[in-house]
């Protein structure tokens, strides 16, 4: 009988390759998730080096960082965007690799279109050229992000070499109160742990409420496990998984179905197996949450007020905080109700999915957008938008006064014409706040999809637990 | 990449936490499909104003930083985005290595793979050479052979993975390594269950 392993070490020794004294473990990669903006320099250097991709049937690509979201039939506007976009596409061509390309329905954020299409599956080692891949971790999946050297490297290999990481539990038991969403749930983590707190660890979600979750609403947990630092995150897979995987385009059928499904049931986390840091979160406790600086930590309660530089101990937070109120143009003490938004961003891999909009078009139904907003939706792939459209969430948002988009990454990090103005001050559903991460000079608070959806309404942030 | 032994030169104090790879090198320049050329664009944000002018007080637009090739830092520098583009620049730039408490996971191994040396010491001795490195005129000598930071009444260890040590020293490429072990590569394969999934 094996010791009592947790659910990252049975997925991680299931694709041990190669173990060697002295050396990291070679891993081998089940699924690679390939996008236009961190890949080009590594289908060159593959090229330069006459090397081909090892497995282009375990390689799915799609373009989102670059792409607008509007005017496409008019082409792609920025030539260097363009030349991007081209150059996967030709990538992809030439190394027989399956891309969603704009015209293609189920184009979309790469972490997105994954689940969507039921590739991401239990107990798979999934990599991606994006810190964000961990959102793979909701299946029950060892999802990490990788830079452009390990892309090549996958590419040529399906392998990646990785030093095993230390392992956490973060526990959130009780019931999640009413108003209070999963991304309450990772921002209250976030804040917890702080920024570095999850440094060398793989972190695993686990406790009653984590379990109650949707799996898009344990995508939004797992999303953001990089945010902490983590090298991954993931959730035991569970009856909710399996129920969202099945009869999904790549989801195992027939008689794969059940021997996959046995052993899916395998990897859940053993009793008595021990994690090398235990963190416990009380689900009652938490409340929708708003950031007030620039790294996503820097966040409280919206009942609570902005805080001061003195009320951190540590002298490099106080510092942080004092850099951070300066950026974002905030004074201390200030009520969160009382900050008034310029701009909404309701979209991202953090909370671009179905059920985020259909949260934030409740909000919304029926109401208009403050006159001094400027609020958009940009749904997270083309199937997304599809499925809102047939459900009429489209029409809601428009004519409530938001813009309805095309799908891709937009103003979560701005690589499209979609950026804020130098003071722009936006309530934004994606999963950064650092400084001119949605436009230089720009301000990122960071919140739920339905607090983003009031705070449009009002034009300031408002709880939304009093929301009616 | 090319091999990495003794690196002594002029040291740069750059004391903030949590320095995200979106302020290394902003997303606008991301957009390049080639990997060199990123140094112009190294910390745009803090190195020029919203007319695009040259911030003067910015540590690397100091004249008497010019020269710097040793970026002394706070912990959890590299944090957010896997953009190895963060890595290129600061390569670019004229940077070699990067002494700070703590480094985020992926640009950490980011650097190791081009061959851009980040070396972890203690929150004290990081505040030792952030003051050392006021002082222009000083130098530091990163020694990875032995592990070994040295700089004008200073002295300190640092610990690195043995086997990125080996391929830093060597001038390593990765994908050659791996690819030494294919056979092990395809007879992992052919044990892979059928219901994993597949696009063909």
């Amino acid at each position: 009988m094996s010791a009592p392993r947790t659910l990252y070490e049975k997925v991680w020794d299931d694709h041990v390759v190669r173990r060697a004294e002295g050396e990291p473990e070679l891993l081998f990669i089940d699924l690679h998730l390939v996008h236009e903006v961190t890949s080009p320099q590594a289908f060159e250097a593959l090229s330069l080096a006459d090397r081909p991709v090892r497995r282009p049937d375990l390689t799915l690509a799609t373009i989102d960082h670059g792409v607008p979201t509007e005017g496409r039939a008019l082409g792609i506007k920025d030539p260097l965007s363009k030349k991007q976009i081209d150059t996967l596409v030709a990538n992809c061509a030439a190394n027989d690799i399956t891309l969603f390309n704009i015209d293609d329905p189920r184009q979309g954020i790469v972490h997105v279109i994954g689940p969507e299409q039921g590739i991401t599956q239990p107990g798979m080692t999934i990599v991606c050229g994006d810190s964000h891949t961990a959102t793979h971790g909701a299946f029950g999946a060892l999802a990490i992000g990788i830079g452009t050297s390990e892309v090549e490297h996958v590419l040529a290999t399906q392998t990646l070499p990785q030093v095993r990481p230390k392992s956490m539990a973060i526990t959130v038991d009780g019931e999640l109160p009413r108003g209070v969403t999963a991304k309450d749930i990772i921002l209250g983590i976030i804040k917890r742990i702080g920024v570095g707190g999850g440094v060398g660890y793989v972190i695993e979600y686990r406790g009653s409420a984590i379990e109650a979750l949707s799996m898009e609403g344990r995508m939004t947990i797992c999303n953001m496990s990089i945010e902490g630092g983590a090298r991954a995150g993931l959730i035991a897979p569970d009856e909710t998984t399996f129920a969202y995987l099945k009869g999904r385009n790549y989801a195992p059928r027939g008689a794969e179905w059940d021997e996959a499904l046995e052993y899916w049931r395998t990897l859940a986390t053993d009793e008595g197996a021990v994690f090398d840091e235990e963190v416990f979160i009380d689900a009652a406790e938490l409340e929708p949450f708003v950031s007030w600086g620039t790294n996503p930590a820097q966040t409280v309660g919206i009942t609570e007020s902005v805080p001061s530089p003195d009320d951190f101990s540590d002298p490099l937070d106080r510092d942080n905080a004092a850099r951070a109120l300066d950026y974002m143009d905030l004074v201390a003490g200030t009520p969160v109700v009382d900050i008034p938004i310029d701009r909404v961003f309701l979209g991202s891999c953090t909370n671009g999915r179905i059920s985020d909009l259909r949260a934030a078009a409740e909000i919304v139904a029926g109401k208009t957008v403050h006159p001094d907003v400027n609020a958009m939706v940009v749904p997270g792939s083309g199937l997304v938008k599809l499925q809102a459209e047939e459900e009429g969430l489209n029409q809601v948002f428009l004519d409530a006064g938001f813009e309805w988009r095309e799908a891709g990454c937009s103003m979560c990090l701005g690589m499209n014409p979609d950026i804020l103005l130098p003071g722009e001050r936006c309530a934004s559903t994606s999963n950064r706040n650092f400084e001119g991460r949605q436009g230089r000079g720009g301000r990122t608070h960071l919140v739920s999809p339905q607090m983003a959806a009031a705070a449009a309404i009002a034009g300031h942030f408002i709880d939304v637990r009093s929301w009616s | 990449m090319n091999p990495v032994s003794a690196i002594t030169g002029q040291m740069a104090p750059l004391p903030r936490a949590n320095v995200d790879t979106d302020q290394i090198i902003p997303k606008q320049f991301l957009k390049r499909v080639e990997r060199s050329g990123f140094g112009p664009f190294l910390f745009y944000d803090w190195a020029y104003d919203h007319e695009g002018e040259l911030i003067p007080d910015f540590v690397l637009n100091r004249p008497e930083y010019m020269d710097a090739a040793v970026l002394v830092t706070g912990p959890n520098f590299g944090s957010g985005s896997s953009r190895e583009h963060a890595p290129w620049a600061l390569e670019d730039w004229g940077i070699k290595a990067m002494i700070a408490p703590s480094f985020a996971d992926i640009f950490y191994n980011n650097c190791i793979n081009i061959g851009l040396l980040p070396v972890v010491l203690t929150e004290a001795e990081v505040g030792v050479l952030t003051q050392l490195a006021e002082d222009p005129t000083n130098t530091v000598t990163v020694d990875l052979e032995n592990q070994r930071v040295v700089a004008v009444g200073f002295e300190a260890s640092f610990e690195i993975d043995p086997f990125a040590k080996h391929r830093l020293l060597n001038g390593l490429d990765n994908v050659a390594l791996t690819l030494q072990h294919a056979d092990e590569i395809t007879t992992f394969e052919v044990t892979r269950p059928d219901f994993k999934p597949s696009l063909s």
